[in-house]
């Protein structure tokens, strides 16, 4: 996998530490380093994408080899210490991978990281495959430590999720580095140090794009072609595809979109009187180009987003580049595909909560005890946020990571009704402290639901503080999430398992009738890495028929079959939630195996 | 050789070990081979697709529509959401039996599967296999991910060797499981040289 040939290549490269928050399309770059040989090297996954960016810069001080990883919403988390990082610059390597996600496919935003590097300052190299990716993430550190500047990687979705094979070497080991040398003049970030720096990055910025200008990844093929299309990223294997045995057509690809490889662009695009910018996201390249082409008043006609033959929204794909290119050199796109006329209808396939999964039973308990009361539900980001979909309706907003504690107090500032902030254990942990602190300091009355399955489930179950495994493979004291609310001085704190639907009930109004921040910690731990307590069954006699259970709660194990409610076996867990919602009291029978 | 294999299904039927092992034979029989797949969220019941691209020629780690020499459907509905990928002269190795979506008792939808195999069956060249039935013999629905990989080689169309196959058979699957898992493999080379006759 592309995540796993950049996770190689940075051990390749003699990677001392490696630091992370989970995020689709990003995680499994953490997990291979964990899966392979990597003695000598600091793992972990951070709390937020801030600390691992913080952590990982001490390092890179101390002239050791860092690697951050996270998705690209991450980085807006991290660029608090990526702008001032970006001033003070680095000795040992420091590579931030951010990966983008067009579409978007698993993401809220479809921001560009690259602008992240115009705005920092600092180098980006852009992957077109996970093999280009292997190779590169080792060209990363070598730029960063002769610039001294950290430098980012952006892969994108495709690149990070696609296969190939690499040949790796049978033994690495972590890079010697001298361990980190005082001298406050150079790490204490001052207006007059970052006045000074500011300057010398913008010359170095000038040698760089001179130094990218032969880099190898940066490529023209067909030099004698007027027509050119520019591209970067994944956008190149689709346009190569497209362009398969052309000659007509020069294909020019940037892998270093910042600092820009002016020198190289200008001789690739020497003899072109129009050219065509294929990227994804925003159009970066394409203003690179429209003002390089400016600066040197070349006679250039430039497509791409700007102009409108290219979408800004959605991913690109073999079909799409195909598309655009057919107005442009004209591309055969008659693949010979069947006849696709007169479809039937598809079944649609949204994700749901999991049968049995522990959320369900803690919306539904909080449903329950509001009641006929005005009450408002603050999301956040994680598995949780489908409880949005009926029948639970459960989601009324989701922000980003943490949000859902802050909007719940800005929702009771201005608003008659019990307000309620649901948050997973990572997210808590992530970006939920602060604004606990928050509602308590500034008199809010909210009541925060804290999910807390013990896992990170959306991303694909990492660990984290609360669960006490860390990634060196260490059993560590769990962070006890009541004792932390308890110091940041929230009174009152219930722990309920949501499987006991009374109790949970019971809590929720409890909390409702008293004023100030209150929590429940809802715990029980993610049915997807739990083995299953045992499974319900109907009891067909006992049954009226009346569907409750599946009207109410929406779980995927309560099937009808010939009219009749059943529990299908092998997606029942035995959670026996709706065993509490039957009115007759026909589901029970727990089967333990 | 080049060729493009699509595998399709809904998540927890098994299309990922299908696809690596796929994969990996045709690595093994010396062939540069890209993949990708789309990988579903935590929870289950979503589409899922795999690619295989076995060749030089291929630069997309998704297969473009049109391309795909062969797919293997786990799910009638889910082939016909992919016939897009196929070629005109391509073939399709569909499971009949349908998977309905996991909201179909709350917003029914009457999805059966029956007309998508109906549609399939005047689209394309295909051979049709029942999981309820295939898997009979194995004692669960488990295995059908190894039966039709099984179908597909049988049919000639993956351009795999069946002793390939095998060897990663051995490779891939627990101990405890690969006389199980190869014996599934042979039952589906035998449906699909007989269907192929
Ligand atoms: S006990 Fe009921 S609610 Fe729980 S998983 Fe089984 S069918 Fe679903
Ligand atoms: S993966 Fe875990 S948390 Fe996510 S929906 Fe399934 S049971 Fe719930």
């Amino acid at each position: 996998m592309g995540n796993g040939a950049i996770a190689l290549g940075a051990l390749a490269a003699g990677v001392n530490l490696v630091a992370g928050y989970p995020g689709t399309p990003s995680s499994e770059i953490i997990e291979t380093v964990s899966k392979y040989p990597h003695e000598g090297v600091h793992l972990e996954w951070s709390v937020n994408e801030k600390a691992a960016l913080e952590v990982a810069v001490a390092a890179a001080y101390s002239g050791a080899r860092a690697l951050v990883t996270m998705k690209q919403m991450g980085l807006n988390v991290a660029s608090d210490p990526l702008m001032s990082v970006a001033y003070v610059g680095v000795k040992g390597g420091l590579v931030l991978v951010s990966a983008d996600d067009p579409g978007p496919i698993s993401s809220q935003t479809e921001q560009d990281t690259r602008r992240y590097a115009d705005f920092c300052r600092i180098p980006v190299f852009d992957p077109s495959s996970p093999e280009e990716a292997y190779t590169m993430i080792g060209d990363a550190f070598e730029y960063s430590e002769k610039y001294g500047t950290p430098v980012l990687f952006r892969p994108t979705t495709r690149v990070c999720h696609a296969y190939a094979s690499i040949d790796i070497p049978d033994k690495t080991s972590p890079k010697e580095y001298d361990g980190f040398i005082k001298d406050s003049g150079r790490w204490v970030i001052f207006p007059r140090l970052s006045y000074l720096n500011h300057g010398r990055i913008e010359e170095r910025n000038v040698e760089i794009g001179k130094d990218f200008s032969a880099y190898s990844f940066n490529t023209v093929q067909n030099p004698e072609a007027e027509k050119a299309v520019v591209t970067s990223g994944i956008s190149y294997a689709y346009v190569r595809e497209c362009l398969k045995n052309r000659s007509d057509v020069r294909l020019i690809r940037i892998a270093t979109a910042f600092p820009f490889p002016e020198d190289f662009v200008l001789g690739a695009l020497d003899g072109v009187s129009e050219v065509l910018c294929i990227e994804e996201l925003s159009p970066y390249i394409e203003e690179q180009i429209l003002k390089t082409a400016g600066m040197h008043h070349l006679d250039l006609t430039v497509h791409g987003k700007l102009d409108g033959s290219v979408p800004h929204n959605g991913e690109n794909s073999v079909e799409l580049s195909a598309k655009i290119l057919s107005g442009f050199p004209g591309v055969q796109t008659a693949n010979g595909q069947v006849d696709l006329s007169g479809s039937p209808a598809l079944p649609v396939r949204p994700p749901v909560l999991c049968a049995g999964c522990p959320h369900r039973a803690s919306f539904y308990a909080v449903k329950q005890a509001m009641k006929g009361q005005k009450a408002f539900f603050c999301g956040d980001i994680g598995c949780y946020t489908l409880g949005n979909a009926m029948p639970l309706d459960m989601v009324d907003t989701c922000l980003c990571m943490g949000a859902g504690i802050t909007m719940a107090q800005g929702m009771n500032y201005t608003n008659d009704g019990v307000c309620f902030a649901f948050t997973g254990d990572s997210t808590f942990f992530a970006s939920g402290m602060t604004g606990v602190v928050n509602a308590v300091y500034n008199e809010a009355d909210i009541i925060l639901c804290v999910l807390d399955n013990s896992t990170t489930a959306m991303t694909g179950h990492q660990p984290h503080p609360g669960t006490g495994r860390n990634m060196m493979g260490n059993f560590v004291e769990k962070v006890d999430i009541a004792k932390v609310l308890e110091g940041m001085g929230v009174r009152k704190i219930v722990t309920v398992n949501p499987l006991d639907l009374e109790k949970s009930i019971k809590a929720v109004r409890e909390c409702a009738a008293e004023k100030g921040v209150k929590a429940i910690i809802f715990k029980s731990p993610c049915i997807a890495i739990t083995k299953p307590s045992g499974r319900c069954s109907v009891d067909s006699g006992k049954c009226i028929n009346c569907k409750k259970c599946i009207r109410e709660i929406g779980c995927p194990a309560l099937v009808t079959a010939d009219g009749k409610v059943t529990i299908d076996r092998n997606l029942c867990t035995g959670c026996s939630l709706c065993s509490q919602i039957c009115p007759v009291g026909a589901i029970g029978g727990e089967e333990h195996e | 050789m080049n060729k493009d294999i699509l595998i399709c299904g809904v998540g927890g039927q098994g299309t990922v070990l299908a696809s690596k092992i796929i994969a990996a034979s045709a690595m093994q029989e010396g062939s540069v081979v890209h993949s990708a797949e789309t990988i579903g969220m935590a929870q289950r019941g979503g589409p899922v697709t795999s690619h295989v691209r076995v060749g030089e020629n291929a630069f997309s780690p998704l297969i473009p529509s049109g391309s795909a020499d062969i797919i293997l459907a786990f799910e009638p509905g889910e082939a016909v959401r992919n016939l897009k990928y196929l070629k005109k002269d391509g073939i399709a190795i569909v499971n009949t039996c349908a998977v309905k979506p996991v909201t179909e008792s709350l917003n029914p939808s009457g999805y059966e599967g029956t007309a998508q195999v109906e549609y399939l069956r005047s689209r394309c060249s295909c051979i049709f296999v029942s999981s309820d039935e295939v898997c009979k013999p194995f004692g669960s629905s488990k295995f059908f991910n190894i039966i039709i990989l099984g179908v597909a080689a049988g049919s000639g169309r993956l351009g795999i060797s069946k002793e390939t196959v095998l060897a990663q058979i051995e490779k891939r699957v627990p101990q405890k499981f690969i006389q199980t898992n190869k014996n599934a493999f042979l039952a589906g080379f035998e449906i699909g040289e007989s269907a192929v006759k």
